[in-house]
This record gives structure tokens, sequence and C-alpha cells, in this order.
């Protein structure tokens, strides 16, 4: 969809020498091909010139004078020049584009590493969608400029030079009288460029109209047709449709004045030739071959300067999309690790909240002065209404997020001292809605990861009862999972996140459970699986399921930012405050289905 | 192709246009062709004694006749093309408007996505068809024909040799196209499959950076990136062909006519000037030939395109006026009963309400309440005529719904959607959209501010802006969830029709605000018909009637102290939210 909205769409400079400096250092490493592109392009740039030259020795020299050897050697010269332009065209095209997609695969590779490692405040404000066309379309619209921009800009220019050169070798006057349409080509081609520039704006302008109208009315048709307004909506969409009409037919006039006016430049050049031509060879000042391959001669240079012009909308969308991945790399939204880390080696499993402050925006503070130890092989439940903040300490303690103040450490190391893939790979997140990725099951469970081998998939697997399902299913473990596992239900998800958070064995789980109600049947065996998950390990569990709270070690309760209670569930039901109104909320009737 | 015979009255309606196009096609070609006849005239003269005078005869004929048969290249641009735009323009107004008669069940089981690309791309591989491709193929046609002939006027035989490479071109071209067209689709697939890629590791970067798994995400990422560069020099491959393949034939040609020509010049059966020119024909013929197999192309992708469009045509609108149609209910009172209705969405999936009998008294306030998924929605879509009831029938003041012609019904119901749906447009024109006449100014400005007042917009307006003109949605400012469902509230309540539909619609809302709307609204919904559909207790307790569903049927029924009384579902969701309310206070 985000095609259609491309609010990015500004049409900025053709040329910028910053943006075009730092394009050029992708292409660096492949500077060869470059290279042997642009000889290979001078070559070939020669051979098509040429041949109307050798057509002047053909009837000067030989069919004027009844030759028809020479002219058999003329026309071999003729075939081996059309054969090797033919060789060295394929050979140079095959090189540019090699050099422009690697080039392009590299950019596109860059700018997925560099997301990787972006840190989680950049990702709640920035749409998903907006990062994906970075990555995909932005690189795409960069494939022009890469592979045809920059060498073919040579092809023309050097074309354009050999055919002078020949024209001025053969007869310098008569090529400057040929050339004298040049200014005026050159005029009214680039007067039809900014016409059809301005115009194409409009064209896309239009079209983004048309196109978020309908997308607007499509969704919202229901409400267009409760409310009874077909007509009157008809009646806008046809007068939006009638602008995208008129706009285009406006183009049409430009390209139906321009090509035939470039026809008739080059009628008046061929017609100079004769008029002047002729009457230099009347007077015997040059042969009738001359002006055979002058008027060969007009038909060859009319293209590379109509395509010169076109260029320029290849650097102009170049630029754009450039720019707006450079931003992308230029953002340095990262969580660092620290210079000189400290090694974490077999923790315990000791979590420790120190005064903790911490708010997603400037002073908003979602979390305040909270402070808590869970001794290693803890479970402690976190309970709150939505919204108290549970989730943000577990964010914090995955480091996804640095604290405003205060400290949280882990086996008594303040975990900013250390790398945060150390501090990750002790500790498993299950989250609520689970997130499957496309791929097989077993992927599913190790992530990819080659340390984990299928045995302990398996095993995992069999330790939380995934297997059961698994195991039925046609292609078992190698089973795709499709549209993010909308063929699974969802107990069965919950129980693949479960295999998955059990096959990387972590020191600290973390445990959002699932609100959503689920069939007794899993309900019963997802307590089974949590029962074994948390064994042997510090947990902290979003509790949502009144048995793990009441055989948690430890109840938390969050409650507007501010840790309110604490204790386990028969105590803090005593107390008869917060807790004992979200047990009476949630939980109290989950007592009579247990 | 027989797709594409559907386009027959589009060519009808634009057939003047069409038939001047072609006559200009056939005058610019006939005039064209003389250019290289008259350049060899002036070389061949130059042998004999010429005057400087003669020259410029030729050279003024060239120039001449090159003029005017560009003054027809501009016109037949300014009918077939322009043409081929108007017959665009209509073509997707058809199908937009048969598009506006569709039912909502066609749009759950529809992707916006694929509807845009019909009404986009479709649309636009067609206009490929009706403009160049129907211009191109008549030009060149003509064009190849008329230097044919003049070529054969001068020699016969080198006109036949010099063709010679000419199927070969139409025939490269064409598979080549086609080679290119297969791998350019398999790129595409390709690309989106990066594209899923992405998406889904962005979405799930939470998850990744959890197991530390980014490393093997680059490397799953660029294993894909390396097999769509694959692809695409894949493509590269047969693409960097088609230059080097065109002009090895074209300089065939031209060897063919330089030979056995300058053969013939040898012999003198042949001047120069005859080379010349049939050189000079040779770049006449090579654009036919190439827009024969790009013409094939393009009317293939055409007739594909439009084989989707008829299908999107052919879809026949599932709710409409019908024979029992009685035209002549023109108001309605508001009472409504529902006689044992059932419905589900399609016959082989489970009932969503089932036997639902009710009445509603007009005037009075009825509210339903129940889980999420039990089919409240689907009750109001049914009185709406959104969807059809399978069993059952909803009678209005007496009338079955299916009679009341849909203008009428829909005229006389005011609906609060549970997704609150605006426009990108200003708050007043979105309020004001539930108005039919707007030719009073006086009117829609009193209701208008009446709307505002009792939806509570107003303190909001004062923070905007712009005030009511304020511009909403993708060009303007985002409302926020409890803006949006005030601003369609005040929507349904300009409207002021005799039943007022509120689906959920003050769920975003505080209860404050909530509490100050609900007063107000009473007053207003005093002589209408309401139904009201609420999560929450406090919206529906005033009502005269409430109704609990559960599971499509009716579990509960009575007013709320009757409900309290029962201590079933009801009583359990009153007390849960006291206890919410507690909760948020300590």
């Amino acid at each position: 969809m985000t095609d259609y909205f491309q609010e990015d769409e500004i049409l900025g400079k053709a040329y910028d020498a910053r943006l075009m400096k730092r394009l050029l250092k992708y292409v660096k490493p492949y500077r060869h091909y470059i290279i042997i592109a642009i000889i290979l392009n001078i070559i070939t740039a020669g051979l098509e010139p040429v041949r109307p030259y050798l057509t002047k020795i053909a009837v000067d020299n030989y069919i004027s004078v009844g030759d028809w050897r020479g002219l058999l050697n003329i026309i071999i010269l003729i075939f081996l020049s059309l054969l090797l332009q033919a060789l060295i065209t394929y050979a140079m095209t095959y090189a540019t584009q090699y050099m422009g997609q690697r080039t392009l695969f590299d950019l596109r590779i860059e700018i997925f590493e560099h997301l990787q490692q972006l840190a989680l405040k950049f990702f709640d404000k920035t749409p998903v969608g907006r990062l994906v066309t970075r990555v995909t379309n932005d690189v795409e619209s960069l494939s022009e400029l890469f592979s045809s921009g920059i060498v073919m800009i040579f092809s023309d220019v050097f074309i354009i030079i050999w055919i002078f050169a020949f024209m001025m070798i053969m007869d310098l006057n008569l090529a400057l009288v040929t050339l004298s349409v040049i200014p005026v080509l050159v005029y009214s081609t680039f007067l039809f460029r900014k016409k059809v520039r301005q115009n194409y704006r409009d064209i896309r302008f239009h079209l983004a109209r048309l196109n978020s109208y309908m997308q607007e009315h499509i969704v919202g048709m229901s409400v267009v047709q409760v409310f009874n307004k077909r007509n009157e909506e008809f009646n806008k969409f046809k007068e939006i449709n009638r602008n995208y009409r008129d706009v285009n037919i406006q183009s049409i006039l430009y390209y139906a004045i321009f090509y035939p006016a470039v026809e008739l430049i080059s009628a008046i050049a061929v017609g100079l030739i004769i008029w002047y031509g002729g009457g230099q060879v009347i007077q015997n000042q040059i042969s009738l071959g001359v002006l055979f391959a002058f008027i060969q001669y007009t038909e060859m240079f009319f293209r590379p300067v109509r395509d010169l012009a076109e260029k320029y909308n290849i650097l102009q969308t170049g630029m754009a999309s450039s720019e707006r991945i450079f931003k992308l790399l230029d953002n340095k939204t990262f969580i660092s690790d620290p210079q000189n880390p400290i090694q974490l080696n077999n923790i315990k499993g000791k979590v420790e909240f120190q005064n903790v402050w911490f708010a997603y925006n400037d002073e908003d503070y979602v979390l305040q002065d909270i402070s808590f130890v869970i001794n290693a092989g803890e479970t402690v439940a976190i309970v709150g209404a939505t919204g108290a903040g549970k989730s943000s300490i577990v964010n914090l303690l995955l480091r996804f997020y640095d604290v405003n103040k205060g400290k949280i450490l882990i086996d008594n190391i303040d975990i900013s001292k250390i790398r945060q893939e150390d501090l990750r790979k002790n500790i498993a997140l299950v989250l609520q809605d689970v997130f499957l990725f496309s791929g097989a099951i077993k992927s599913n469970i190790s992530l990819w990861n080659d340390e984990i081998p299928f045995e302990k998939i398996v095993e995992a697997s069999q330790i939380v009862g995934a297997d059961q399902f698994i195991e039925k299913l046609p292609r078992q473990f190698d089973e795709e999972v499709k549209e993010r596992g909308a063929t699974l239900s969802l107990g069965q998800k919950q129980l693949i996140s479960f295999a998955r958070a059990l096959a990387y064995d972590p020191k600290i789980l973390i445990l959002d459970e699932a609100t959503a109600s689920i069939d007794t049947e899993s309900e019963q065996m997802i307590q089974k699986a949590i029962s074994k998950l948390l064994k042997g390990r510090t947990s902290i569990v979003i509790a949502h399921r009144l048995s793990t709270i009441k055989n948690a070690d430890k109840i938390l309760v969050i409650h507007k930012g501010k840790i309110r209670e604490l204790g386990t569930h028969y105590e803090l039901l005593a107390l008869r405050g917060i807790y004992y109104r979200l047990y009476q909320l949630q939980y109290k009737e989950q007592e009579v289905s247990v | 192709m027989k797709s594409l015979f559907t386009l027959k009255k589009y060519f009808i309606k634009y057939k003047k246009k069409l038939i001047y196009g072609f006559l200009f096609i056939l005058i610019s070609n006939i005039s064209s062709v003389y250019v290289p006849l008259f350049i060899r005239d002036g070389i061949d003269q130059l042998k004999e004694n010429i005057t400087s005078a003669s020259l410029i005869k030729y050279a003024g004929l060239i120039v001449g006749v090159t003029l005017f048969s560009g003054v027809f290249r501009f016109l037949i641009r300014q009918t077939i093309i322009v043409a081929s735009r108007e017959i665009e323009y209509d073509l997707r107004n058809d199908l937009w408007s048969h598009l506006q008669n569709l039912s909502l069940r066609f749009y759950q089981n529809t992707r916006t996505g694929d509807l845009l690309a019909h009404l986009t791309n479709d649309i636009n591989a067609v206009r490929n068809f009706l403009g160049p491709a129907v211009m191109y193929s008549f030009d060149t046609l003509t064009l190849f024909i008329f230097t044919l002939a003049l070529m054969f006027t001068i020699d016969v035989n080198l006109s036949l040799l010099s063709l010679i490479p000419f199927p070969l071109l139409s025939i490269i071209v064409y598979s080549l196209g086609k080679k290119i067209h297969l791998r350019f689709t398999k790129i595409q697939e390709h690309f989106s499959v990066l594209t899923a890629k992405a998406q889904e590791n962005l979405s799930g970067i939470r998850i990744v950076k959890a197991y530390v798994r980014e490393e093997s995400e680059i490397n799953h990422f660029r294993k894909l990136s390396w097999e769509y560069f694959l692809k695409n020099m894949n493509l590269v491959k047969v693409e960097a062909l088609f230059r080097p393949a065109l002009f090895l034939v074209i300089g065939a040609s031209i060897i063919i006519i330089m030979w056995f020509g300058g053969l013939k010049v040898i012999n003198n059966e042949m001047t120069l000037g005859d080379i010349t020119a049939f050189i000079l024909y040779m770049g006449y013929l090579i654009w036919p030939a190439i827009a024969f197999g790009w013409i094939t192309n393009i009317t293939q992708q055409a007739s594909a395109s439009q084989k989707r469009l008829n299908a999107l045509f052919a879809t026949k609108p599932e709710i409409k006026d019908s024979d029992i149609t009685d035209y002549r209910i023109k108001k309605l009172n508001g009472t409504i009963e529902f006689k044992n209705v059932s419905f589900r969405y399609r016959d082989n999936l489970p009932y969503v309400l089932r036997e639902i009998s009710f009445t509603v008294p007009a005037g009075s306030t009825f509210a339903i309440v129940g889980h999420t998924g039990c089919g409240k929605t689907t009750l109001v879509n049914l009185i709406l005529r959104m969807f059809d009831v399978c069993s059952g029938k909803i009678l209005i003041d007496g009338h079955n719904i299916k009679t009341i012609p849909l203008e009428t019904l829909r005229n006389e119901i005011s609906y609060v959607p549970q997704e609150s749906f605006l426009f990108s447009d200003t708050i007043k024109n979105n309020i004001i959209y539930g108005l039919k006449d707007l030719s009073d100014k006086e009117l829609i400005e009193k209701r208008l501010s009446q709307a505002v007042e009792i939806a509570h917009l107003t303190p909001d307006l004062e923070n905007f802006p712009a005030g009511l003109q304020t511009v909403i949605g993708e060009r303007g400012i985002t409302l926020s969830g409890g803006q949006k469902q005030r601003t369609t509230i005040a929507r349904a309540i300009v409207k002021d029709s005799s039943i007022l539909i509120f689906d959920d619609c003050l769920s975003a809302v505080d209860t404050n605000t909530e509490e100050q709307i609900l007063f107000k609204l009473r007053e207003f919904m005093r002589e209408k018909t309401s139904i009201i559909i609420s999560h929450r207790i406090s919206t529906v307790k005033g009502a005269d009637q409430i109704i609990v569903l559960e599971n499509g049927t009716i579990a509960e029924q009575g007013n709320h102290k009757e409900l309290l009384e029962l201590n079933g579902i009801y009583s359990r969701l009153y007390y849960k939210q006291l206890l919410e309310k507690e909760l948020e206070q300590i």
C-alpha cells in the first residue's frame, strides 16, 4: 500500500555532489567493471560511426570505379564491425548491470544490517512500512542510476564525439553546416524535457490523489452506502478521474509536438546536406560518398542527444532515493555496548531493580522508583491493570531501552556494563502474541540457530508437550509455518514459543502470558508446560493465569507505574487492596473453571 | 483476445476520433514515404549538371513534405491517443460505479490491494492497448505497405533480398519480449518475497533482539537478496541480447543493400541515389518490424487484464431493490421487530445469530450487550441490510425490510459504526456528510453546532488550528480514537433520522466524557428509536430494554433493574465494571 502514498516523493535536485560522492563509494569495490565498461564503450561508440565512413569509401573508391572486389572487402569490414559491436555491446551491458546489481545488493544488506542494530526506541516511532520501503523500493529506484545511468552517459557522449570527429575529418565545412541544427535540437529537447517533467509531476500528483481516493473509499464503502452517498461520491470520483485524464492529455500534446519536431529538424539537416553538400559535389569540392555518409550520420546523432536529456530524470530520482536511504543510515539510535564489558559466565540469575525510573518520552514516567529483588531460581508474578507498566519492566531488563534513573543488576552486575549479546543470551522472552516467522516449525523453535541440534528441538518440544500436535502435522517438524501461523491454534503457537524458550535453556525466563481464552484442554497443557518451563530458573511472569500467580514465590502488584503491593497470593488477598480487586476482576472466574 | 471484445462499446463511442486518426495516419505515411525519393533524385541529378536552384527545390521538398506529414503526426496523437485516455476514463468510471453497488460481503472477501490493482494496473494495461497498440498497429502496417510499394518501384529484386532479415527481427522481438516478460515476472515475485522478509523481520524485531538472532536474520536476508541478484542477472542475460540482435539484423539488411545494390550500380542497373533511398527506407521498416512483436505482447497483456476486469464487472450486487420493493414507503416511524431471525455468513459456517426475536417500539431505547464475537454487530448490519437474513424476518413499521427501498431505509437510519471511519477531509465536511440536502446553509449551521455540542467536540475543536475546517487523515492531523468516535457520533446526529444505531461507539471515550455525551444524547433521542451496543454497562443502563447476547442467542432480557436481579451475565459484568472504576481511583 505504501507505494500509493509516497509522502516521501519529493523530486529534489538532479545532482548533489555530496550524495554522489557517497554513492560512488558503493561502486568502488567494482571499479574494475566500470573501467572495463568505459573502455568497451569508447570502442563500441566508435564502431557505429565508422560504418557510414566505410560506405563512403565503398561509394567513392569502388562502386564508382566498378571494383567489386574492393566492395566485397568493405562489405566484410562492415560485417565484422557489426559483429564486434554486437559482442562488445553485450559484454558491456552485462558488466554494467553486474556492477549495478552488486552495488544494490551491498547497499540493501547494509541497510538491513543497520536496521538490526537500531534500538527499539527507533522502531516505536517509525512505521514498519516505511522502513520496508527503504530496504526495497528505494534501493530499487537506484537501479537505473547504477546500471544504465553512469555508464550510458559516457556512451552517449562518446558516440557524439566520434560522429563529430568522423564528420570533421571528411569535410569540415559540410560538418559545420550539418551540425548547425544541433543547437536547435538541444534547445527543443531541453524545452520538451522541462515541460514533460512538470507535467510528469502533475500526473504523479493526480494519480496519487486518485489512488488515495480509491483506497479510502474502498475501505469506507459501507459508510458511503449507509449514508446513501453513492451519487455524490461518484461525482467526486469522476472529477478526480477527469483531472487525471486531463493531465495525461496535456502530456500527449507535448509528445505530439516533440516527435514531429525532431523529424523536421532531421529533415532540415538532410535538406542542408543536399543543398550545400550538393553544391560542393558539383564544384568537385567533396565526393558523392561523403554526401552519402553525411545523410547516414544525421540519422545517427539524434538518438544520443535525445537520450542525454533522458538521463536527467534518472539522476533526479536516484538522488531523491539515496537521500532517504542515507538519512536512515545516518540515524544512530543505538543502545551502545560498554567499552570494557564485564564477561558474564555461568550466571546464577539474581535480578535486582534499584530505584528505577523510566519514561518512553521525556519526563512522562511509566515506571517510578521501582525496586525489587528476585533471587536466583525464584518465580515472580507481576500483576496490574493494563497500562500499569508491567511490560516496561521486561523491556528494561532486556535492555531494549535504557533506564532514566536507577540501576538494574544481574548477579549484582549492572547490566549496562555487560554486552547486550551476553545479557540477552541468558534471558529468554516469551511474548503474549507469539511471533512466528515463515519457515519450518523446527526453525521457529531454534530460530535458525545452528548451535541448537535437532535433538534438542525435539526434546524441548516434548518437555512442553508441543510434540503431540507437531507429530500429527503432515511434515512434522519440517512443516512450513504459513502466514505467521494462521493455520495453528493459539495454544499451539504458544507451545511453540515455549519450546523455543526451552531450547535456548536460559537462566532467566520472561513470560508474558496470554490473556486470550483458550479451550480447557489446551489450557491444561499450557499450565503443565509452564510449570516445566519455570523449573530451575529465575522467572518473571506477567501473569494472567491464577495458577501461575498462586505458585509464584512473590507477587509484585504494579499500579500506575509504582510497586504498590508485594507478597504471596494469600497475603495480598488479606490486604484487601489493589490485588484483592484485581483478583476479583481477572482471576476469580478462573477459580471456578480450574 | 476475446475478452477485449467488451471494449467495443467504447470504440463506438469514440469512433469519430478514431476514424479521423486512421485517416491522418494514411495521409502522414503516404507523404512521408516520398522523402527518400526526393533525396535519391537530388543525389542522382548531381551527376548531371544541376543548378543550385533545383538543389534548393529538392531541399525544400524534403523539409516541406516532412513538415506536412508532421502536422498529421501531431493530429494522430491528438485523436487516437487522446481517445485512449478518454476510454480509460470511461472504463474507470464504469468500474467504480459498479463497485459502489456491490455489497459488504464482496468487500469482506476482497482485498483492497487487489481491487486497487484492477483499478490501476489492469486498466493501464488495457489503455496501453487502446492507445499505442491500436495507433502503432495501423501506423506501422500502412507505413510498411507504402514503403514496400515504393521500394518495389525502384528495384524488385533488391527489395525482396533486403527484406530477408525482417521476419527474423519480428521473431526476435516477440520471443525475446516474451522471455523478458517471464523473467521479469519472476523478479517481481522474488521482490515480494524480499519485501515480506523485511516486513517480517521488522515486525518481529523484539524477538530477534531478545534471542540475539540478528546475525542469522542478516544471513537469511543476504541469501534472499543474493537470489534476487541472480534473478536480475538472469534477466540481464536476455535483455542485453536485445540491442545487439536488433542492429545485427538491421546491419544485415544494409550489407545486403550495399553488396547487391553496389553490384547493380557497377553494372549500371541502379543509381547511387537508389541505394541511399533503400538505406533510408530500411530505417522506415525497422520500426514496424520491432513494433509488431511489441504490439503482440501488449495485446496479450491487455487481454489478460481485460479478462480480470470482465470478471469484476460480472459480479452482481447482492443487495438491491427488487420486484417486491414498495417505492411508496418514503418515511419510517421506527418500530423494529425481529421475528425468529437466524443468520450465518456462509452455508458451511456456523450460525452467528439464532432464532432472534424482539420488538423495539418506536421512540424507545434498546441496548445490546455481550462479549466480543457474540453477534452484536451482525445484528445491526441486518437492520441496515448490509446482509440479508438467512431465515426469519425483520419488520420496520410492519414492513418487511426487503420491501423498503434501500434509499428510504438508509435515509431513515443514523448509524455510528464500530470502526470509526472518517474521510481525509475537513472535520466539518465529515460531520455534514450525513446531510442529504446541502442547500439550506442556515439549517446546516444549526444542525452542525447541535451535533458538535452533543458529541462533546467543542473542547477539541478549540485546540485545533483551523477548528471545524481542520483537515484530518492522510494530509492532515491524526485524531485520537475518542475524537474519531465522537466525530462519527456527530455525523450521525446531523442526519437526524428516526432510527439511531450506535455500535460500541464510546469505547475509546473516557467515562466522564461518556456520561456527558449520554446525558445530552438522551434529550436528542427522546422521539427516536435508538439501538445501542456497548461493552459498558454505564452506557446501556438507562435503556428501556436491554438484551444480553451470548453465542448468537438472547441469554437475558429486561431493563437494568430486572437484569441485575437475575444475577446472571449482566450483573457479573456490572460488578466487574464497578471494580474497575474503583481501581482507577486508587
